[in-house]
């Protein structure tokens, strides 16, 4: 029996496996969501028949709440919601883990008989560290996302020795409760102190750094399910939870790059200036004129052009103007015009928001474009389009040492002929600075919401 | 657990590691957010763990922490998948 737990844990493995394989091409994505979920599928069946679960009722009831939830929730949630579900999902997996973990502490105490020693003693501390510490810090990047927890970054006196003192407790007492077992007290104050480590740890991270965040929290989820599966020696559980760990990591590493940041000056709260909210000190950015048209006068610029690269940010998705830019793209397309999109790797609220958005709203795939594959197009492009972003398309990022996002890999939308900014006002971005892009010659302000103005534009060129 | 198997633990650790970067940098920006939602999904394998604790003969505040457990490994799981392929059947080329 062991035997064959043990192998059909191995082939749920090889599941997970071929299904991240097959998430390399939105072609056969689909299918390799749905081997992962077959993966999960043969784990949990082949667990309950394992020799130690001998009563069902418990389970049965956890998984008809658990699976009612998770359905609700998977159906319901818009699409622009996605950063937030994909924050609270990762909550439930570290919550997981710490109970788990608790859970395996009581057995320990209440059968002393049951087969432990000092490595899974240790495995529990580490599991509720890291499934306390992603829980509680989900759900603050969730109450971010949602607008219930302020987006700004927060900051305070001594935050960060105060962090280095709660994690210093959890270290110490952990070892402690490992030489001196059986302490029920100690263990749930750890447990305490490691969720108000997880607050503490995303409480200070703004808003627009929450890709960021999100995408630790998504390794830390792993490497939470990983420690839980050394502490029930389970090589399954070990295996799934390093593939998430590593894919936690290397998103996490792919925007901090897109930022040109580290981890740690993202994780000690963002740029220097963002803190402030306030209007920029005026610097050495040099003010001119801002040329603004309005709806008529673009349709004119747009029906005359042959090529446009749109540049989404968070803005288009704070508006939900991913449809009326779907109608653009299609009353473009249909007047001969060739229409591309460049995606930054940090624009949006998560890794790939935009992508998802315009996914949503029927734009093929096949015309969005990562930075690095359209940047080098700019100068053959006669309009750049941007709608919502700011900071990604600054070009003080490329020659203003003294700018705070100076170094960050940028969209070159300032070497197309002429660039059109799809804006509310002329508020600074994340970053708190002002863009000289707006100010160039060949750059046109089209302000307003961006829902609300493509439509006007898009009905325009209808009229032409 | 003895030194030995305990060791077996941390080589399977570290091999999948190396599997997860192999496999993770070969997926392209535009499936960013379904890779982690997915991958989400999949940390939900902490559903085998509250099995196992929900499922002790003996009743105990561990059958509890465990019940609760597989509430939100479930939540995970169910929530991960479902939403992955709502968003993944939206990415289509035309």
């Amino acid at each position: 029996m062991k035997t064959i737990i043990e192998i059909t844990y191995l082939v749920s493995s090889v599941f997970f496996i071929f299904g991240i394989k097959k998430l390399s091409s939105p072609k056969t994505a689909r299918q390799g969501n749905m081997f992962a979920a077959i993966g999960m599928a043969l784990a949990i069946i082949v667990t309950l028949i394992d020799q130690d679960v001998l009563t069902y009722e418990w389970i049965l009831i956890g998984a008809i709440i658990g699976s009612t939830i998770g359905v609700i929730m998977a159906v319901k949630i818009p699409m622009t919601g996605m950063p937030q579900m994909v924050g609270l999902l990762n909550g439930f997996g570290g919550g997981a883990s710490l109970l788990v973990a608790l859970s395996e502490f009581y057995k320990i105490m209440n059968f002393p008989a049951w087969n432990h020693d000092v490595k899974t003693d240790i495995s529990i501390i580490i599991s509720i560290l890291i499934g306390a510490v992603t829980f509680t810090g989900s759900m603050i990047a969730f109450g971010k996302l949602q607008g219930l927890v302020t987006g700004r970054v927060v900051k305070y006196p001594g935050q960060h020795p105060l962090n280095a003192i709660l994690l210093l407790f959890v270290i110490v007492g952990g070892a402690y409760s490992v030489i001196y077992p059986g302490n029920e007290l100690l263990i749930l104050v750890i447990a305490a102190v490691s969720l108000l480590l997880g607050v503490l740890l995303v409480l200070p991270i703004g808003g627009a750094d929450m890709p960021v965040a999100i995408s630790l929290l998504n390794s830390y989820s792993g490497l939470a399910a990983s420690a839980t599966g050394f502490v029930l020696e389970n090589n399954e559980l070990i295996i799934a939870g390093a593939l998430v760990g590593a894919s936690g990591i290397i998103l996490t590493l792919i925007m901090c790059r897109g930022m040109n940041r580290s981890l740690l000056n993202v994780l000690v709260g963002g740029w220097a200036s963002a803190g402030s909210g306030g209007p920029a000190p005026e610097g050495s950015t040099p003010k001119g004129d801002v040329k603004s048209v309005d709806a008529e006068e673009l349709a004119m610029i747009f029906d005359s052009v042959s090529t446009v690269v749109i540049i989404p940010g968070y803005g288009m998705a704070v508006a939900q103007a991913q449809h009326a830019v779907r109608d653009l793209v299609n009353i473009l397309e249909k007047k001969g015009i060739k229409v591309r999109f460049a995606i930054h790797p940090v624009a949006g609220r998560m890794p790939g928001h935009m992508n998802v958005l315009l996914a949503e709203a029927n734009v093929s795939y096949d015309k969005l474009f990562a930075m690095e594959d359209i940047n080098d197009d700019f100068s053959n492009t006669d309009i750049a389009f941007i709608v919502g972003a700011n900071d990604v398309v600054n070009p003080a990022a490329r020659h203003d040492q003294s700018s705070p996002i100076f170094g960050m890999p940028i969209l070159n939308a300032d070497y197309a002929k002429t660039v059109v900014i799809n804006k509310r006002s002329l508020n600074v971005g994340y970053a708190g600075i002002e863009n000289e892009l707006f100010y160039y010659p060949n750059t046109l302000m089209y302000f307003g919401d961006a829902k609300d103005a493509i439509s006007k534009l898009t009905n325009e060129l209808k009229n032409l | 657990m003895d030194g030995v198997s305990f060791l077996m633990l941390v080589y399977v650790f570290v091999l999948a590691i190396f599997v997860g970067f192999e496999l993770i940098t070969k997926v392209p920006p535009t499936l960013h957010t379904p890779l982690m939602s997915g991958s989400n999904a999949i940390s939900g394998i902490t559903i085998v763990g509250a099995i196992l604790s929900a499922g002790l003969e003996e009743f105990t505040i561990s059958t509890i922490l465990g019940m609760v457990a597989v509430i939100f490994a479930m939540i995970n799981v169910v929530g991960g998948f479902l939403v992955t392929d709502r968003m993944l059947k939206m990415f289509k080329k035309r």
